[in-house]
């Protein structure tokens, strides 16, 4: 099975750990995945602040970019591992269908530029295709150091699940648990794994941003979690980079690892650390684990 | 237009009704009386305020005893509403009933069509469709059948337990059929009852031993119905007993088998207490359970299981009542009426996982705090939380599972009422801090507005929000190992967060799992929420569009008890009322033959769900018995040559409409 | 006549805007404001209610009643985060996240939302970016973000801007598409016409 694969502009940024080991994971596991050629920003929050329908065409290029991709299937499968892109391309390929008007209006958009859309795309994250395509049994055969004694707190944040639960519970999601459960870690269960980090507020009201990802990092530290395993790159950001400031806000003294689910994998299937961006985290997640053993 | 000569000159009259507004505001009436009139054979068209008052059936009638018009078109409503008064009319001119045909120009034009000119044309095209199609009509009579006066009262909860109790008193034969091992329903597991306190229990089981020693009443408990055929008056019912293991009328629920059980202590969960107490596989349901009868869990019974027990129940057992081979049978009984009581489920609070019932054990459903302040519950009428302390701090969810689109829209009425009494119960036995969260309180009833005064000032904590979520994450030191509750204090404009030891879910009414199951077995509606459909929701609320099939308690929508034992009331009396009249008038709508047409082919014969019809050999034609017929029209759909017909629905009646609205158009 | 300065707790009908509720209202959806039932379940899911000046909910009932300076000038539509809680979760299916977007957009093309407040400079610096680039390049979006409304605060951020610069997270490139032209084709058309569903969004 082939897909095609939309990094986002977060991959090829502060997120570049996240697409260098998701690359490296789904090279050994066999998944391929063909970047779609000039894609573009998605738009993420900001872009709906300003303008809608502007929102929707933007996005909308990357679609009708990917399906170019189609060559006669039924559909094609697009991998967004960035949560805000997740939904935001998965909120655009809706509305199309469900609001015929703006479904037109960006339809008619799109082919003054040469480009064109039919809706034959499916907008997915890379959990779900590790759960539902791939399979946890082959992933398990793929484990070659186990994450034995390692205590996961499983971050899902936002966007993955909301409004949109398209692949697991959105009250108690559990792919990425059952995820580091095949890889041999063992999981804490905690009622903050969907709450919000604050997304781009770490950045614009520091005073409350930062103490929402300081509530999230505190509970799983609180709860006997070694890391905290996330799937979107402003959650990593918010919950590692801002530990220092945290710190001194909160008179604490955190250096607490937080990595991508990625990375873990690459880990457990034993991995170079080096092609898993590990040399990009501000904890290394090494120091924290019972063995030192990552 | 057909031929009519044989009718001795047709004359027919047309009344178009305004209805008020609600006809005439989207439908010009003149103009369809003016259209009327030049129909072929239309001797009078007239306009009327409302059709269907005294003044206006009396158009009808003085126009016949006037010679004026020898049949009759009615355009107003639906034939649901009045195709009764009107040919009541007809016949009270003088006419056969049936020379009458209603054209509905409300619930199909007026109602439902926006555009005025349209509504106009579409009640010209139905009034010339009626008109063509009355012209053909024949006289017809109605049968009379006589009325079986046994009652069939499904579910033997509050509901059905009064419906039963008020027809035994009035000397009918009822047989009350139940599910559960017992009697009582939701009402036997409550505690007190809103809004006078007095004990559930207390006024319940003097009604329960009132059914098992009733002479005119048969008690079946654990069975179900399992085929329903038949009509009004005359149905016939078949019931599944499933085997209690135990021979009913030998066991005098000495419990000495429960007793002696292998299992020396009680393991499995106790469906009554909500799981929440143990039993053996052996049990009795509860101690004032009816009839008073143990029963023994396939599922759980080693002897039943296995085959390999030391069956020491059997051994103490004097009376030799209890019978592991005992297997289902099925009882065949004649009813004449049916009041399905079957009444509500509890809404499962796991599928709101945000508020963690399932995952943090000191959050309980409502009916599970029923049985922890409940004397004889599990704990004895102690509240204690699940490490055995008394909690110091409650809170009270409201609307878990009611007007949320995510689960079910509707207010379940009864949860504002009942979560007050709990915390009035609460407060009472434990002394704790309790917290209501709800989104209004709705205290509409006799004695509930005082109620909720009684509370406010027992010194119970109303804070008006929705609950958001549920969970043990601490932020202070206070809230540690508390379950804290998150909403915003609508009244204040603040989120809250509020450490408690206990939740309890108030959860929303539900119709039960098998509803639907159980409205095909009767051939009844259901709303689109699943609640059985009455006939009318204001002046036939306990009717069904079934004749003879009446509706009692829950299962027609959430109720509390006094609402549930009026309306039980209220399905014996309809239920007497037909029973009394000792017959019902069938529609003479049966099927016929013409025998000219029949080619013999057997087609009909194995489809008459009736047996009505038969082969004459000799003549090599299909007999029809019209005594038999129901009037189904499944032999009429399936005859390729067209012999079979229908009264009230022949070929050319239909055709003539159809003609009627296609000529107009 | 002495005047009174302080709180002012009395609202003149004239004061209200009756078509606010319309304006607003008018996305994919927005007619299911008109379902809300004030029971707060919005603000009790919402993570950041306790640091807005209204909770969601009483920006709800003010869009309904046509508060509209109070709302556009209101923190509470720029804190929403898009975390969507409380849409998931509304019992009457009010898209509120959605709802927040547009009360943003209005507050943007009426020029009444909270200066210096840095949320709508971010959306606004990210916008243009997006608008020249096709990509944003995050560096630049900050830098500018600071620049406009807290310099000071800057130096703040510079230990940690360094080290994600020698790990090689931010850079000072500028991202961009190959076919910029093909994408402003594509949003100029966006420009065009005014869609029904979406009449107090352009």
């Amino acid at each position: 099975m082939s897909y095609t694969y939309f990094p986002g502009c977060s991959l090829k940024g502060l997120g570049k750990a996240y697409e260098e080991s998701l690359l490296s994971v789904f090279d050994k596991l066999g998944i391929e995945m063909t970047e779609i050629e000039d894609w573009n920003c998605c738009g993420a929050t900001s872009y709906n602040s300003m303008d809608e329908m502007k929102a929707f065409g933007l996005s909308a290029r990357n679609l009708a970019l990917a399906e170019k991709y189609l060559q006669g299937a039924e559909s094609v499968d697009i991998i967004a591992p960035c949560a805000a892109c997740y939904l935001v391309l998965n909120k655009t390929s809706r509305y199309l269908k469900e609001y015929p008007e703006i479904g037109k209006q960006v339809h008619d958009a799109l082919s003054e530029a040469g480009l064109s859309y039919a809706g034959l795309t499916n907008v997915r994250h890379p959990l779900d295709i590790l759960q539902n395509d791939f399979g946890l049994d082959k992933i398990k055969a793929h484990v070659k150091q186990p994450l034995k004694g390692l205590k996961v707190a499983c971050y899902y944040g936002c966007q993955i699940v909301r409004p949109y639960s398209t692949f697991d519970n959105q009250a108690n999601p559990m792919v990425m648990d059952n995820l580091m459960k095949a890889l041999g870690a063992e999981v804490i269960d905690w009622p903050l794994k969907t709450r919000c980090c604050g997304g781009s507020l770490t950045g614009t009201v520091q005073e409350v941003g930062v103490r929402l990802s300081y509530i999230i990092v505190k509970e799983a530290q609180k709860r006997g979690a070694d890391v905290v395993a996330t799937a979107c790159p402003l959650c990593q950001f918010n919950l590692e980079c801002y530990q220092d400031k945290m710190s001194g806000w909160y008179k604490d003294n955190l250096k607490f690892p937080v990595a991508y689910f990625t990375q873990l994998m690459g880990m457990a299937f034993g991995i170079d650390h080096k092609k898993l961006g590990m040399h990009r985290l501000f904890v290394p997640p090494k120091a924290a684990t019972p063995e030192g053993r990552i | 237009m057909p031929e009519n000569k044989s009718n001795g000159g047709l004359k027919i009259g047309v009344y178009v009704c305004d209805c008020g507004i609600n006809i005439a505001s989207k439908v010009n009436v003149a103009e369809v009386v003016e259209f009327a009139k030049n129909l072929p054979d239309v001797t009078v068209a007239k306009e009327y305020k409302f059709m269907c008052s005294d003044p206006g059936q009396d158009l009808i009638k003085q126009d016949i005893k006037d010679g004026k018009i020898n049949r009759v078109v009615v355009a107003s409503c639906s034939p649901l509403m009045h195709e009764n008064t009107f040919r009541r009319a007809t016949s009270e001119g003088g006419l056969n009933q049936y020379y009458f045909q209603m054209a509905n120009i409300r619930e199909h034009v007026s109602w439902v069509t926006a555009d005025k000119a349209a509504a106009t044309e579409k009640a010209k095209a139905l009034v010339a469709a009626a008109v063509r199609r009355v012209a053909i009509h024949q006289p017809l009579e109605r049968t009379r059948v006589p009325v079986n006066s046994t009652v069939l009262v499904v579910g033997g909860g509050i509901a059905g337990i009064h419906a039963a109790l008020t027809l035994a008193d009035a000397g009918k034969k009822v047989y009350l059929v139940e599910r559960e091992p017992t009697i009582g329903g939701h009402m036997a597991q409550f505690d007190k009852t809103f809004p006078t306190l007095d004990c559930a229990a207390c006024i319940l089981t003097p009604k329960m031993s009132a059914v098992r020693s009733h002479p005119n009443i048969t008690l079946w408990t654990y069975s179900e119905i399992a085929e329903v055929s038949g009509f009004v008056g005359n149905f016939k019912v078949k019931v599944k007993r499933k085997p209690r293991y135990v021979i009913e009328e030998l066991c005098v629920g000495c419990n000495l088998c429960v007793e002696a059980c292998v299992f020396k202590k009680p393991a499995f969960p106790n469906a009554f207490d909500e799981g929440l107490g143990k039993r053996k596989p052996i049990y009795m349901p509860f101690p004032q359970a009816t009839p008073s009868v143990v029963l023994i869990d396939p599922n759980t019974c080693s002897e039943l299981k296995t085959g390999k027990c030391k069956k020491l129940c059997a051994s103490v057992c004097e009376r030799n009542a209890i019978d592991f081979t005992q297997k289902e049978e099925f009882k065949e009984i004649d009813v004449g009426a049916i009041i399905l009581a079957t009444g509500y489920k509890a809404f499962d609070g796991k599928r709101i996982p945000r508020y963690g019932y399932g995952k943090y054990p000191n959050v309980y459903s409502s009916l599970e705090v029923e049985r922890l302040v409940n004397a004889s519950g599990p704990t004895g009428g102690e509240l204690v939380l699940k490490n055995g302390q008394k909690p110091k701090s409650v809170g009270i969810v409201h609307c878990v599972g009611s007007r949320d689109e995510n689960t079910n829209k509707y207010c379940s009425r009864v949860c504002c009422m009942y979560s007050l009494k709990l915390a009035h119960l609460i407060k009472e036995r434990t002394g704790a801090e309790v917290y209501n969260f709800y989104i209004d309180i709705r205290t509409p009833g006799k004695g509930y507005e005082e109620f909720y005064d009684k509370l406010l000032h027992e010194g119970v904590h109303f804070i008006r929000g929705r609950v958001a979520e549920i969970n043990d994450w601490a932020m202070t030191p206070d809230e540690q190992g508390k379950l804290i509750i998150r909403a915003e204090d609508t009244l204040v404009g603040m989120v809250r967060r509020i450490p408690v030891d206990m939740v309890v879910l108030a959860n929303g009414l539900e119709p039960q799992e098998d509803a639907e199951e159980v409205r095909r077995k009767f051939n009844i509606s259901c709303s689109s929420e699943g609640w059985f459909l009455e006939r009318h929701p204001k002046l036939a609320p306990v009717s069904t569009f079934t004749d003879g099939i009446f509706l009692a308690g829950a299962c027609q929508g959430p109720k509390d008890i006094p609402d549930t034992v009026a309306q039980a009331g209220a399905a014996s009396a309809e239920a007497m009322a037909l029973i009394d009249k000792g017959y019902v008038e069938l529609e003479p709508n049966t099927a016929y033959i013409r025998d000219e047409l029949c080619s013999g082919c057997h087609t009909c014969i194995p489809l008459c769900p009736y047996n009505a019809i038969s082969f004459n050999h000799e003549k090599k034609i299909a007999v029809l018995n019209g005594a038999l017929c129901k009037g189904c029209g499944t032999c009429v759909a399936a005859c390729p040559s067209g012999a079979l017909q229908q009264n009230l629905f022949t070929d050319e009646q239909i055709f003539q409409e159809i003609k009627g609205v296609m000529s107009y158009v | 006549m002495p005047e009174w300065h302080g709180w002012q707790k009395l609202k003149y009908e004239a004061e209200l805007d009756p078509k606010f509720a319309d304006e607003i209202t008018a996305i994919p959806g927005g007619e299911k404001l008109a379902n809300c039932i004030q029971c707060g379940t919005c603000s009790g899911m919402c993570p950041l209610s306790t640091y807005m000046d209204y909770t969601p909910r009483q920006i709800v009932a003010m869009v309904r009643a046509g508060f509209k300076g109070e709302v556009l000038s209101s923190y509470t539509s720029w804190l929403c985060a898009s975390c969507y809680a409380c849409t998931v979760e509304c019992p009457k299916g009010i898209k509120i996240t959605d709802i927040m977007y547009s009360i943003k957009r209005r507050a943007i093309q009426e020029k009444v939302y909270p200066k210096k407040f840095p949320i709508p400079v971010l959306a606004k610096e990210f916008f243009g970016n997006v608008l020249r680039n096709g990509r944003s390049t995050e560096m630049l979006v900050v830098i500018k973000l600071y620049l406009k409304t807290a310099p000071l605060s800057m130096i703040n951020q510079a230990i940690m801007g360094m080290k994600l610069f020698f790990q090689g997270r931010i850079g000072l490139k500028m991202e961009s598409i190959k076919r910029k032209k093909e994408l402003q084709t594509v949003l100029n058309a966006m420009d065009k016409e005014a869609v029904s569903t979406g009449k107090g969004t352009l």
